[in-house]
């Protein structure tokens, strides 16, 4: 039979997608919501108003709205960190310490460049923070391709390394001396702080995860370094028969997946904070993921994974405010709703642990 | 080294390395089983706030270590769903699993911010601790401290001298294999992960019983994680455990006392011993291939189909 292109029924056909995609999304992620609730209730809070509260606070303003994208800017960027090494069967678990060393490396550059223009000083510094989560990252991906320590373990143990090195330097030599007692760096000059848009906190970040996003489709769908990632993603032995050279692929990987999660550490620390701080992520990292890991390394849907898990993140600072709750509440939504992912059987989008 | 530092940092070393070695016990019995847990962290924090909880509410202690062990276990139950029944991702499982813990420790734990308790008393262990020196240092201390090392051995033995031991052991190096030696994996890998989340909340209990003797929000600080380095640098074996442990208690502890004597260290640096040596360890084992992982760590077990 043929398929009348009449606008109307197209209409109603994106129409049915959109509503089966509603009902989906609530048979998945409605007992999540629900046990939330019951779970705030038990604690004697009202679930209904703390969901208007999240509502209202994200979705339903511009200024709300963009808060949630203020929090996908550092989820995307680890999420990519995650993604991009996953396509050839890497797992980096590593994304919060290579933030932090991005961030690290960015403060640097921020503190002892101070005098040049902004035009000059800040790809500078966003090329730091490339090259700090990224050498951060490479460094396991060395230990992989050798064949001594795998990338998963390693990544993983170098969080806290990087994290206490962060620490390190905030409470001795980036210690900012005109803040006595709190352990964080000078404040970075205007010249260092990345342009925001429309009078929000949204800023330049959000360009840099997009473009970074499509240049990361386009590579895999349209390139020969796409074709040869899926080549040794499908078979290492048959991709290791026809030439590419697995060993180089690995580090190189690691390193630019590593470098998007330093360039999340360097719009946090140049945009969001001003200044080097031991508490920087609430987890980005690991809730990068957790993106990847629930979008299968997919792009659209590390941003639809991404958006809720903003969501969620955002709606957890005003919980704090409006219900005096403890900030790290929302933690408890955000893991129901993985749990909800998680326990899907029928996932045909395989194991890549991304 | 002179006798005071010497008895200071032996007894900081304890202090700190029984929550870090009872966490280590419990992952140590979960990987040898197949199954990695990054959960353990939200475990811990769970086996503290419900420990701490119980003991302002009931005024024992006793009460508390027992009601932060099966907080544990039952936290770490839901990870063993997810990962064994509903055959999900081992990493995400555990990532999810610590943000559950980090945030149901902190609403449960809201109320109690700022409490203080008495916590586990100091048990003396008639005449040894009379001893000088090592009286103070070894034989003066709390009842979980007593028992970690005892807890330690029976997990050894239980991992190599007994058919469920055996059993555990096959599921973990080859699940297929065991199914069709008559064992039940899945039945195994539940009931190491229910003993994995009891150790776990014994961990936390100590953490906010005996040392801390408060409530905060994420006070374990990645201890949790310290745990799943030292699985792998004791080579997945309990008794090798107790020295990881010993070398992280000893480094927290050595920082405590420079500090206090004014000397110029950074605590953070010392911090990184333990994940360093980790990654040393397995670099100078030569390989991921040759240590002495459980050969099907973190893979699914796909039953029989």
């Amino acid at each position: 039979m043929q398929r009348a292109a009449s606008p109307g029924v197209s209409l109603l056909r994106a129409g049915q997608g959109t509503a089966v995609g509603l009902l989906r999304f609530v048979v998945l992620f409605g007992p999540a919501f629900v046990v939330f609730a019951v779970v705030l209730l038990v604690a004697g809070k009202n679930p209904m108003k703390a969901y208007a509260d999240i509502f209202s606070a994200t979705l339903a303003s511009g200024y709300g709205f963009s808060e949630v994208l203020v929090k996908m800017i550092p989820l995307l960027l680890t999420a990519l960190a995650v993604a991009i090494p996953s396509r050839i069967w890497l797992i980096n678990v590593g994304g919060e310490g290579q933030l932090y060393i991005g961030a690290l490396f960015a403060t640097w550059g921020a503190l002892t460049l101070a005098d040049l223009p902004r035009w000059a000083l800040l790809p500078i510094l966003g090329a730091l923070g490339f090259v700090g989560g990224g050498l951060w990252a490479a460094l396991s991906g060395v230990l992989r391709a050798r064949g001594w320590v795998s990338e998963t373990i390693s990544t993983l143990l170098f969080n806290y390394v990087a994290i206490l090195l962060v620490n390190f330097f905030v409470f001795g030599p980036l210690k900012d001396p005109e803040s006595a007692n709190y352990p964080q760096s000078a404040q970075f000059v205007p010249a260092a702080t990345l342009p925001t848009f429309f009078g929000t906190r949204v800023h330049f970040g959000l360009v840099l995860a997009v473009l970074a996003l499509v240049i990361y489709a386009l590579v895999l769908s349209r390139t020969r370094w796409g074709l040869e990632m899926r080549a040794i993603g499908g078979n290492v032995e048959a991709a290791r028969r026809s030439g590419i050279p697995i060993g180089w692929y690995i580090v190189v990987v690691m390193l630019v997946g590593g470098g998007m999660a330093g360039l999340a550490g360097m719009t946090e620390v140049s945009a969001i904070q001003g200044r080097l701080r031991p508490s920087l992520s609430p987890g980005y990292g690991f809730t990068g993921f957790l993106i990847s890991w629930m979008a299968g390394g997919r792009p659209l849907g590390m941003v639809a994974a991404a958006v809720l898990l903003a969501i969620i993140t955002a709606g957890g600072d005003i919980l704090q405010m409006t219900q005096r709750l403890p900030g790290s509440v929302a933690s408890i939504l955000m893991a129901l709703v993985l749990f909800a992912v998680l326990a899907r059987r029928d996932r045909a989008r395989g194991e890549r642990a991304g | 080294m002179s006798a005071p530092l010497l008895v200071g940092v032996v007894l900081g070393a304890i202090a700190s390395g029984t929550a870090v070695l009872y966490a280590t016990l419990g992952e140590v019995i979960g990987e040898r089983a197949g199954i990695v847990n990054l959960g353990l962290e939200g475990v811990m924090l769970m086996g503290a706030v419900v420990g701490f909880a119980t003991t302002v509410e009931t005024g024992s202690a006793g009460f508390g270590v027992a009601a932060a062990a099966l907080a544990g276990g039952l936290l770490n139950l839901v990870f063993a769903y997810l990962v064994i029944s509903r055959r999900a991702n081992q990493l995400a499982s555990g990532l999810a699993l610590m943000f559950c813990g980090v945030g149901l420790s902190a609403l449960l734990g809201a109320p109690y911010v700022g409490s203080r308790i008495e916590g586990l008393n100091e048990i003396r262990l008639p005449v040894l601790s009379n001893l000088p020196v090592a009286g103070l240092m070894l034989f003066t201390h709390d009842l979980l401290v007593f028992l970690v090392v005892p807890v330690a051995l029976v997990v050894w033995w239980v991992l190599f001298f007994t058919r469920w031991g055996l059993a555990l052991r096959a599921v973990g190096e080859n699940p297929t294999a065991a199914y069709a030696a008559g064992l039940s994996p899945m039945i195994v890998q539940y009931q190491a992960l229910l003993l994995a989340g009891l150790l776990g909340g014994l961990a936390g209990a100590h953490l906010s019983l005996a040392v801390a003797r408060t409530w905060a929000e994420w006070m374990t600080a990645g201890r949790g994680f310290i745990a799943v380095a030292l699985v792998i640098f004791s080579k997945w074996h309990p008794l090798r455990a107790i020295v990881g442990a010993l070398l992280f208690g000893g480094a927290v502890a050595l920082q405590l006392q420079m500090q206090a004597r004014g000397v110029p260290i950074s605590s953070f640096l010392l911090d990184m011993l333990p994940y360093l040596l980790s990654v040393g360890v397995l670099i100078l084992w030569g390989g991921t291939r040759r240590h002495a992982a459980p050969a099907s760590l973190g893979r699914v077990f796909r039953g029989t189909e």
